[in-house]
């Protein structure tokens, strides 16, 4: 096992960890507390970041990657494209593939085909998956009570775990509190703590059920069926939070820089930098976006295409694009914010404790990082968190058209692209398209509502 | 003969909070007054005291999170809280009319004067087609705003800030209301406009015999005006009484203590007491200084025009004297002040500190150290500070920026031994701004000046965002300062009570231009310029009448 870092996964990590230096930063300044703390007593909001949080630690698992080892058994295919800690711990799921489309739950084929029958001939028929409901033996009258069974089962498990979980975080409060856990777990019970920890608890215990579900259905079934190659469509979707969560988190990482070292430099400087910058995005701005990111990506496909020997593996190429395709929507999408910023300076640059300081001598830089940024910060958070889910839906926007990730990544762009001809098909294949939009949109909703609690805790103009 | 003893508008025991975080805050605590028909009765008190607040209950129109508690409010005998909402619509700008203190934000910008008084008279059917265009040409007449016909299709920003406080009564009085609120009518405006609008509003009340209900802060306006005064402190009417004896012998303690605190024109500062008849060296000399903004038009900016702020300025400030710089909003005093601390470029003339010449480019860091010595104070404590700093770190940003080779522990100590000179515990050192009233505020501003050792000080209208009493502390403050630490102020203001408690010298600024200048006591005593007199004329007299 020789572990790998891809382009994606470090710039990821490194997102993370500098989020989670600015947390450290931010919890001993008390004017981010304040509205912080706001943030936590919203029920929405925390029940949004229980969610959040579940997908966070499927995209951090699934960017740990590494070249599996070439045993004896392994296949040569196998051995020199990386996987991830995910794909290895859903090893079944991504080895177990079918011939073609199969339905959710499904034991037999989509499709008809000749089958050879016990005399010698033919007959044209559905066969039986080579996995999905392989342990019947007679599906028709199994199938139904096989799946609700296993369902209870695994539901069973999920709730074990939450108890486990629930228990845990209950002794962690009591111990922080001080207070015996009886008593904890009273008042969590009631609703009476300041975080709506039974909320969020409730949705944790939602999760673990459906998870441990799916999970103990997903071996021996395909939850979600199947696609054209026989793949495993809730394997393509869990696969696709990662796509969804870099480019909503490293897209920040080109516009952040970008729209506040130019935002606040045309606003302060003024002059000629203004003009400069002024003029920038408004030519950039002007040109659709659409079309300059088809030609980036265009661009890098040439490139990669030229310098092949450079990128020897198919998902070092998917990952390079993925992150040109960051870069790219980061390029486009920085004016916003670089207006805001630029209007907002402007303003403080003429308040009177920036002329105070310029009195006493502070030089430009001093001024802008203790006295503009501190007091800008907050239209920085508001529209990185609003961002985020507009992100995930354009890359499914983006993939459909085909300018998004590589065709290879797994994607819910890439799945709503496909689903475009399986609703084609008679019978239409309609599960593809279910998945991705069930993972997207629960986590697009989450996004927005937490996006929500943080604007109206941050704004100074709605805070009351 | 019932209607004869019923007073105008009768309020009893009126209760009024606001709503905060699922608690009542009083504001309003149980007061009674009457307004009798065709008198001028004045509710005087500090920010904060609840008159405005008063005022909008009697009015009906408190914020969302507003409520009135319990009392009530008879217009002419009828319980104007007992109304439905429609009815109490036919009340508001009919029966009693409003002025608020803003005239720049009680106007739409987008409509016409024209259009904005017709609403009214429609509103309430009192006149429509060409009878309305006729009254409207009345009321603006009768407000005196020169050439009404042109004013009738002119949009707000067309009009100067005085011209829209007469635009703003106009309106009031477009319902022929019986009751007259004005809430600050002059607060936002220069001391000579006030006059001619304390005098229309005057003139007004006498004419069209209706009752005033003034609101203000100003003692000066209330003897100049009122017939009665009541005086607000926290919520509650501490003393009601007739104008006349109210100034001549105030009952309660909190009204003499408003009365003590006033700044006068007759409490000039002897200019002596520095020392000897020698003048003290100069510490600063302007000559011709001159700041022109320019006008820019067209797709190349190009510089089409000069607005003059400052035309040709030269003043001489003596070390350890106070001079103050005198004028109205828009003369170029903020501009003038601003330019000698370099924090606006000058155009032309010579600036010289302590002999040294400062108008010509030096080095860079030669310029930070001659900052140090000349520093500002502001006139709004809330917007002075960064809201994002601890005030320790406000107060020794300038020592961090000038002397970095102090070290963090004695840093630490100046900043205490700072606190407490301006009358502030040391442990405010670890706060935030936001946690202190105004005057607190300012004392901060003036630490943090201190902080880098300054010699002069600009002190830019410090005091006109301050109630009365915090004036008078921070004032006696400054003059503390200047005894010990020898330091000289260049004291913008436009408040001639001020200039009288603290001025050695006075300028007087109107339009870029310095008309006079000499020793207090000479020039508001004995005024040369008639500029100069038309600025003493305008001030309220304490005088009853």
């Amino acid at each position: 096992m020789i572990p790998t870092l891809f382009w994606t996964d470090g710039l990821f990590f490194l997102v993370l960890v500098m989020a989670g230096a600015l947390v450290l930063v931010m919890r001993r300044r008390e004017h981010f507390r304040r509205p912080w703390r706001t943030v936590s007593r919203s029920t929405p909001a925390m029940v949004s970041l229980v969610v959040i949080a579940v997908y966070l630690a499927v995209g951090i698992v699934d960017s740990v990657h590494f070249f599996p080892r070439a045993d004896a058994a392994g296949s040569a295919a196998g051995a020199n494209e990386p996987i991830s800690l995910l794909d290895h711990w859903l090893g079944g799921l991504r080895t177990r593939t079918e011939k073609t489309y199969s339905e959710p739950f499904a034991a037999y084929a989509y499709a008809k085909e000749h089958l050879p029958t016990a005399d010698g001939g033919q007959r044209w028929d559905y066969p039986r998956l080579t996995y999905g409901g392989a342990h019947l033996v007679d599906p028709e009258s199994e199938r139904v009570r096989d799946i609700a069974v296993t369902g209870v089962r695994g539901a069973g498990q999920g709730g074990l775990m939450w108890l486990i979980a629930a228990a845990g975080i209950a002794a962690l409060i009591a111990r922080s509190r001080r207070e015996p856990i009886g008593r904890v777990v009273h008042r969590v019970a009631r609703g009476q703590t300041p975080l709506p920890w039974r909320a969020m608890l409730l949705t944790l215990l939602l999760l673990c059920v459906g998870g441990g579900a799916i999970a103990e259905w997903s071996a021996h079934y395909h939850v979600f069926g199947t696609d054209k190659v026989g793949a495993d469509v809730l394997y393509q979707t869990i696969k696709s939070i990662r796509t969804g969560l870099l480019i909503g988190t490293l897209t920040t990482f080109v516009t952040l820089p970008l729209a506040l070292v130019l935002g606040l430099a045309a606003g302060y400087f003024r002059g000629w930098a203004d003009d400069l910058i002024q003029y920038l995005y408004t030519t950039l701005n002007s040109i659709p976006h659409v079309l300059l990111i088809a030609a980036a990506i265009l661009l890098t496909q040439v490139y990669m295409a030229k310098h092949e020997e450079a990128f020897a593996s198919l998902a070092l190429r998917a990952d390079l694009r993925l992150l040109f395709l960051c870069l790219i929507l980061g390029l486009t999408n920085w004016t916003g914010l670089c207006r805001l910023l630029r209007a907002e300076t402007l303003k403080l640059r003429e308040l009177e404790y920036v002329q105070a300081a310029r009195a006493l001598g502070v030089r430009d830089h001093g001024i802008l990082l203790r006295h503009i940024l501190p007091n800008v910060f907050h239209i920085v958070l508001i529209s990185v968190v609003l961002d985020f889910s507009g992100l995930v839906l354009a890359e499914a926007v983006l993939s459909y058209i085909n300018i998004g990730v590589d065709p290879t990544t797994e994607s819910w762009g890439n799945m709503i692209n496909s689903a475009r001809l399986e609703l084609a098909r008679e019978p239409p294949v309609w599960w593809s398209l279910a998945a991705a939009f069930v993972f997207m949109f629960t986590l697009v909703l989450a996004a927005n509502l937490f996006a929500d609690a943080v604007r109206d805790a941050l704004d100074p103009r709605r805070a009351d | 003969m019932g209607a004869a003893s019923m007073p105008l508008l009768q309020v009893a025991n009126l209760r009024t909070g606001f709503v905060q975080g699922g608690e009542v805050v009083r504001a309003v605590d149980g007061i009674d007054f009457q307004v009798e028909a065709g008198e001028t009765f004045a509710l005087v008190g500090e920010s904060g005291s609840g008159k405005s607040v008063t005022a909008l209950s009697v009015l009906r129109l408190l914020p969302q999170n507003g409520r009135i508690l319990s009392g009530s409010v008879a217009l002419a005998g009828e319980d104007l809280l007992q109304l439905p909402e429609l009815m109490m619509g036919r009340v508001r700008g009919r029966r009693i009319g409003v002025i608020f203190q803003d005239p720049q934000t009680s106007l739409n910008p987008v409509l016409t004067v024209g259009t904005q008084i017709g609403e009214v008279l429609a509103w309430h059917g009192l006149r429509r087609g060409r009878a309305a265009v006729d009254r409207t040409l009345e009321l603006l007449e009768q407000v005196g705003l020169p050439e009404p016909r042109r004013a009738v299709s002119a949009y707000p920003h067309q009009l100067s800030g005085g011209m829209r406080q007469r635009v703003m009564i106009a309106i009031a009085l477009a319902g022929e209301p019986e009751l007259l609120i004005a809430d600050e009518p002059t607060t936002a405006l220069d001391v000579t406009l006030q006059a001619q609008i304390l005098v229309l509003l005057k003139t007004l009340q006498r004419d069209l015999g209706m009752a005033l209900w003034l609101i203000t802060h100003d003692l000066g306006i209330v003897a100049e005006m009122a017939d009665r005064v009541a005086v607000m402190q926290s919520g509650r009417i501490v003393e009601t009484a007739d104008c006349k004896r109210f100034f001549a012998r105030p009952e309660h303690p909190y009204s003499r203590q408003l009365l003590e605190r006033l700044p006068r024109l007759s409490a000039c500062r002897d200019h002596r007491d520095a020392g000897g008849d020698a003048p003290p060296p100069t510490l600063l000399e302007v000559r011709d200084f001159k700041v022109y903004y320019p006008v820019r038009k067209g797709v190349f900016q190009r510089i089409v025009d000069q607005v003059r702020a400052v035309d040709g300025v030269s003043l001489e400030l003596p070390r350890g004297r106070t001079l103050a710089l005198v004028g109205e909003s828009g003369c170029g005093k903020t501009t003038l002040g601003k330019a000698l601390l370099r924090l606006i470029d000058h155009n032309e003339g010579e600036l010289r500190y302590d002999g040294v010449d400062l108008s010509r480019p030096g080095s860079d860091d030669a310029q930070r150290r001659l900052r140090a010595q000349m520093q500002i104070v502001f006139q709004d404590p809330f917007s002075a500070m960064n809201p994002r700093m601890l005030v320790g770190d406000i107060i020794e940003e300038g020592l961090r920026a000038l002397r970095p080779e102090i070290g963090h522990e004695s840093r630490r100590e100046r900043v205490e031994t700072l606190l407490v000179s301006v009358g502030l515990p040391p442990d405010a050192r670890s706060r935030y701004p936001h946690e202190f009233s105004g005057g607190q505020r300012q004392r901060i501003c003036i630490a943090r000046a201190l902080a880098v050792e300054p010699r002069l000080l600009v002190c830019d209208e410090p005091t006109s965002a301050l109630d009365v009493s915090v004036q008078a502390q921070i004032l006696a403050l400054l003059v503390d300062l200047q005894r010990r630490l020898g330091l000289s102020y260049l004291f913008i203001t436009h408040d001639l009570g001020v200039v009288a408690e603290i001025a050695h010298e006075v300028a007087v600024m109107f339009q870029g231009r310095i008309v006079e200048q000499g020793p207090t006591a000479q020039v508001l005593l004995a005024p040369a310029h008639p500029y100069t007199r038309r600025l003493l004329a305008a001030v309220p007299k304490l005088r009853c009448g």
